[in-house]
């Protein structure tokens, strides 16, 4: 019986070693060392904030890997043999297998900061660093001020948290707007707007240039590079993540910033595979970047060298790119490519609606010639996936868009619609006459 | 804000504090003329009873209700013992020790308490209205912008099976149990409603009328806090609107009024085999002898079972009953709403639910088979079994003890729909309906599921929503209640509740929207 073994029991692997059981019988052993059963990172925060507790991050019940004979060992590697097919684990023992798969996902950037070693300095990524902020941030009166590095995603997971605790959060964010290397301008700013209003201290535009110790070595103040000191007893450095990958550097495995893999999720090495976090392509993919550290990369490469290590050879293809956070109370959802200014090409045209009063946003992109659909980004309105799936895929123009907007509301019933005011919205920047369809069961589901 | 929220709760507290201490105080004393009517109306024949009580009961003193109470029930063992001993069975006396009680305590109340009752109804009632609204309408401000707030749920005693919850567990049980089987102790209560009752139905209240009227009051508070927590959400809106509704005009106020109406007492939505007793032979009887109304209600009945209620689960599942019509969900959705997460999700307690939802079901039919079998033949007994006897059981087991004090008693442990995912006997109906026969689904978005949890975490009935989220399926379970929640909380805007064609609602996938084309085809069609 072939021997599978998998180094990270995260969303990548464990996606992998459950289509490689439900494919064939092969014998499946899980290394990781975070944590013994596989949850869900994405859930972190809630469980800091009291929405849930760490074992409702658990998608499967313990029993489960037994049942279906997923081995899992709690242990560090620190060695990959090659030449032996074996690991090498802290505490010395070693595995072998036939197969390998490295899904051992990212860890928070460090940038060389003087002081991002002390005591009261953390990313957030792991259990660990949850365990870590509980006890560095319980209240606020053990943590009197926080700041936090990095205006990213898990920034402002971060900050959340942090609020919800009534704890003051200071935001360094690098760009003159949050996240506007990756959302249009119009985006960028609601949630600038919204970010005040949860009474976080944003400050854009700001670098982090030093951490200060008190006499006891731990964190008491950060230094900016517009001259401020700002005193503070957390810092949480949320300035991106990168592929975990150190202890495979002397392997032979070909790495750059993560482990070098083809379209097959195959290494240098025959037999070693990367999916997940950790995993660079060589050419980044369409207009995906060579790594992506997202949930659902994770779960597509894991579902599909699953597929290749069962003896059905397939290449890694994803689909229509998706994606959605959440700004603490606003939902975002994208389908397609929407860019932002700074990185948007010289076709691509935006049309831009927002909500009067409500914290409520709509900017698709298109291009300028042709009026094909590229992309959209929607907040406080949830869309149908499969729709703007279909949309993509058959390469449906704008007006198409705008018509059948209808069907690709995902909101609750009831919920108050916009359409007619986005498509009015956009008749009158355009000079079209759309006149929106009614929502049809019968488009939704047709060859769905 | 915070200030204000402490001062409600104090105000609720003391209300509360009252409220709990009147079944133990009070003064009441029986005179000889009430206690002759009391006789004349129960057709007393047992003059063993009648002495012993007008020797130590009659026009003594006495304070709080454990006083006469024991002296009642002393009474009626004694005098039928003598009887059965002496085979004089037409003087022993079937009234129940706890409703003879019962019914002297309330004519016999002459202390402050009876006296004032609009007083007494402030102190309780009022206070613990006003202090809990106090304590609730901060939140508009202190929730701070809209949005899903469920910051701190697992932190606080009272949601997370702390000290607090023990002691909600402890109050609602003992309530329970006084409502069912020592409703003497609940005398004094019937007293602060009792000018409610007399406007409504024209009779004074009996500890019935008390657990309808909390019941809408209790809705109605908790229904306001859903206001302010889901002001985002108007699904939620819509929903508590319409629940609250149908509690205060369906369940309390039109049975009250049929009453004084001279009509039979009656919930136009409470449908068989929930209201088990609707074919039990007395009622039957006081519908047909009820005229035209009777019978209408007895068709009512049927056609509500038969026809309306599967066509609506056809049509928008079976949340149009079970979480915007009926009582037991409108109070799992309001009072309930706190608990919510702690319904489990295990797949041994699915397990469990299957076999005691439709053991109870099986139960009730079985039940009415014989119930109407021994109607229609006349005849106490079938197949040897007493018919009385088996809906007495079903009665005291599942009527009282499992709706009852364990489905709402065990809120704050076991989640707020425990009577509703295990024993509800009109939910399994539907679930059937639902799972098979339903337009109803929560549809999952695609590959957008973040497997995070919080969808299953808040899931009333225990249904683990993430596992068919995160595999990209639809939710098709029958004992979905169609609450919303799950759609509410996620982060990702994965879920959404409609009603739409029959074919595609179920959806098994292997590869989730998003990836690669053939790979999806290939392996959707194995
Ligand atoms: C707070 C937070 C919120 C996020 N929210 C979102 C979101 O909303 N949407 C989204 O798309 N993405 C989100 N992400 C990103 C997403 O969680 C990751 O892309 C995803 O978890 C990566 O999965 P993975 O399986 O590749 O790696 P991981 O989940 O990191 O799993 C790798 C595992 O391998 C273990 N490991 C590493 N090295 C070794 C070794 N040498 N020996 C043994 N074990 C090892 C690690 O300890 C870890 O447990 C979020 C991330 C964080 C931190
Ligand atoms: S709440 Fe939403 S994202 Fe989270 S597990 Fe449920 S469906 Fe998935």
């Amino acid at each position: 019986m072939e021997n599978i073994v998998i180094i990270g029991n995260g969303i990548a692997g464990i996606t992998a070693a459950r289509h490689i059981r439900k494919n064939s019988d092969k014998k499946i052993t899980v290394v990781s060392a975070e944590t013994d059963y596989f949850f869900s990172r994405t859930a972190l925060m809630y469980i800091y904030m009291g929405h849930m507790k760490f074992e409702h991050t658990q998608p499967y019940e313990n029993w489960f890997w037994k049942k279906n004979r997923i081995d899992l060992v709690k242990a560090f590697v620190t060695q990959v043999n090659h030449e032996d097919k074996k690991l090498v684990l802290q505490d010395g023992n070693t595995i072998n297998y036939d197969k390998l798969i490295i899904a051992t996902g990212s860890k928070p950037n460090k940038f060389g900061w003087p002081g991002q070693d002390l005591p009261g300095v953390q990313g957030l990524y792991s259990k660990q660093d949850l365990d870590q902020l509980e006890a560095n941030a319980p209240d606020n009166k053990t943590c009197k001020r926080a700041v936090i590095v990095g205006g990213g995603l898990i920034g402002i997971e971060m900050a959340e948290m942090l609020r919800s605790r009534k704890i003051p959060v200071t935001f360094l964010v690098r760009e003159n707007s949050f996240w506007n290397g990756v959302l249009p301008s119009g985006e960028s700013q609601m949630i600038n707007e919204h970010i005040l209003e949860h009474h976080i201290d944003l400050r854009l535009e700001t670098n982090l240039v030093e951490i200060l110790a008190d006499e006891n070595g731990r964190a008491k103040a950060v230094t900016t590079d517009k001259g401020d000191t700002i005193e503070c007893t957390v810092v949480g450095l949320t300035a991106g993540v990168s592929p975990n990958i150190d202890f495979l550097k002397e392997s032979g495995i070909a790495i750059g910033r993560g482990v070098k893999v083809n379209r097959f999720l195959e290494t240098n090495i025959p037999d070693i595979y990367a999916i997940g976090d950790c995993a660079e392509q060589h050419e980044g993919i369409g207009q995906r970047r060579p790594i992506e550290a997202v949930w659902y990369t994770g779960r597509m490469m894991g579902e599909t060298v699953a597929q290749t290590i069962c003896g059905n050879k397939i290449e890694y293809k994803p689909g229509h790119w998706f994606n959605s956070a959440k700004f603490l109370d606003l939902e975002y959802q994208t389908y397609g490519w929407v860019f932002s200014e700074q990185n948007k090409k010289e076709n691509e045209q935006h049309f831009h609606w927002r909500h009067a009063t409500e914290k409520i946003c709509v900017t698709i992109a298109f291009d300028k010639d042709s009026k094909q659909f590229l992309g959209i980004n929607t907040f406080g309105i949830r869309m149908r996936h499969e729709i703007f799936n279909r949309w993509l895929s058959e390469k449906r123009d704008i007006n198409h868009i705008m018509e059948f907007l209808k069907d690709a509301n995902f909101d609750p019933e009831f919920f108050a619609a916009y359409e007619n005011e986005i498509i009015s919205k956009f008749n009158s920047e355009f000079g079209t006459h759309i006149t929106p369809k009614k929502k049809s069961w019968k488009r939704i589901f047709s060859n769905a | 804000m915070k200030a204000i929220k402490n001062i409600g709760l104090v105000i609720f507290l003391i209300g509360l504090g009252i409220f709990t201490a009147l079944p133990l105080i009070g003064t009441f004393k029986l005179d000889q003329s009430t206690f002759d009517k009391i006789v004349a109306e129960k057709r007393i024949k047992s003059e063993l009873f009648i002495t012993d009580i007008t020797k130590n009961v009659v026009g003594k003193e006495f304070q709080g209700m454990q006083s006469i109470s024991p002296l009642v029930s002393a009474a009626i063992e004694n005098a039928n013992t003598q009887h059965v001993k002496n085979k004089e069975y037409k003087k022993k006396i079937y009234t129940k020790p706890s409703d003879m009680a019962t019914l002297i305590g309330k004519r016999s109340g002459n202390g402050f308490i009876a006296n004032n009752k609009g007083t007494m109804w402030f102190l309780t009632f009022g206070l613990g209205i006003i202090g809990a609204l106090l304590f609730i309408i901060p939140n508009v401000i202190l929730l701070g912008k809209k949005g899903i707030k469920n910051d701190g749920i697992y932190h606080e005693s009272a949601t997370n099976k702390g000290w607090v919850a023990w002691l909600v567990f402890i109050f609602l049980v003992g309530f329970y149990l006084i409502l069912y089987f020592k409703s003497e102790y609940a005398t004094n209560w019937t007293y602060l409603v009792d000018p409610i009752s007399e406007s409504l139905s024209g009779n004074p209240a009996g500890h019935w009328f008390v657990y309808g009227f909390m019941y809408c009051v209790i809705m109605t508070v908790m229904a306001i806090r859903m206001y302010i927590k889901y002001r985002h959400n108007m699904y939620q809106m819509v929903r508590t609107t319409s629940v609250l509704f149908f509690q205060i005009v369906f369940a309390f106020l039109i049975p009250e009024i049929m009453v004084r109406l001279q009509m039979p007492y009656y919930d136009f939505k409470n449908a068989f085999p929930l209201d088990y007793d609707f074919f039990f032979s007395w009622n039957l009887k006081q519908l047909l002898n009820s005229g035209g109304i009777g019978l209408f209600i007895l068709v009512w009945g049927i056609v509500l079972t038969l026809v309306v209620v599967p066509v609506m689960v056809y049509f928008f599942g079976k949340r149009w009953y079970c979480s915007w019509v009926c009582g037991c969900g409108g109070l799992a959705e309001t009072l309930g709403d706190p608990y919510r997460q702690h319904s489990s999700k295990s797949l041994f307690s699915w397990k469990i639910e299957r076999w005691l939802i439709h053991g109870v079901l099986l139960f009730a039919v079985v039940m009415t088979g014989m119930t109407l079998y021994s109607f229609f033949a006349e005849t106490s007994t079938v197949l040897g079994i007493k018919t009385q006897s088996i809906q007495n059981t079903y009665s005291l087991a599942i009527g009282s003890i499992f709706a009852g004090v364990i489905g709402t008693g065990f809120y704050p442990i076991f989640g707020n729909r425990v009577w509703c995912r295990f024993g509800c006997p009109l939910a399994a109906y539907l679930g059937f309906v639902q799972r098979f026969k339903s337009r109803f689904r929560i549809t999952t978005n695609g590959g957008q599921c973040i497997s995070c949890g919080n969808c299953s975490t808040y899931c009333e009935q225990g249904i683990d929503v993430r596992a068919y989220a995160q595999k990209g399926e639809n939710i098709v379970r029958s004992s979905c209640v169609g609450c919303g929640v799950c759609s509410a909380v996620c982060p990702r805007g994965v879920l959404k509740l409609e009603n739409g064609p029959l074919e595609g609602r179920i959806n098994p996938t292997e590869v989730l929207l998003g990836n690669d084309v053939d790979l999806m085809e290939l392996t959707n069609k194995k």
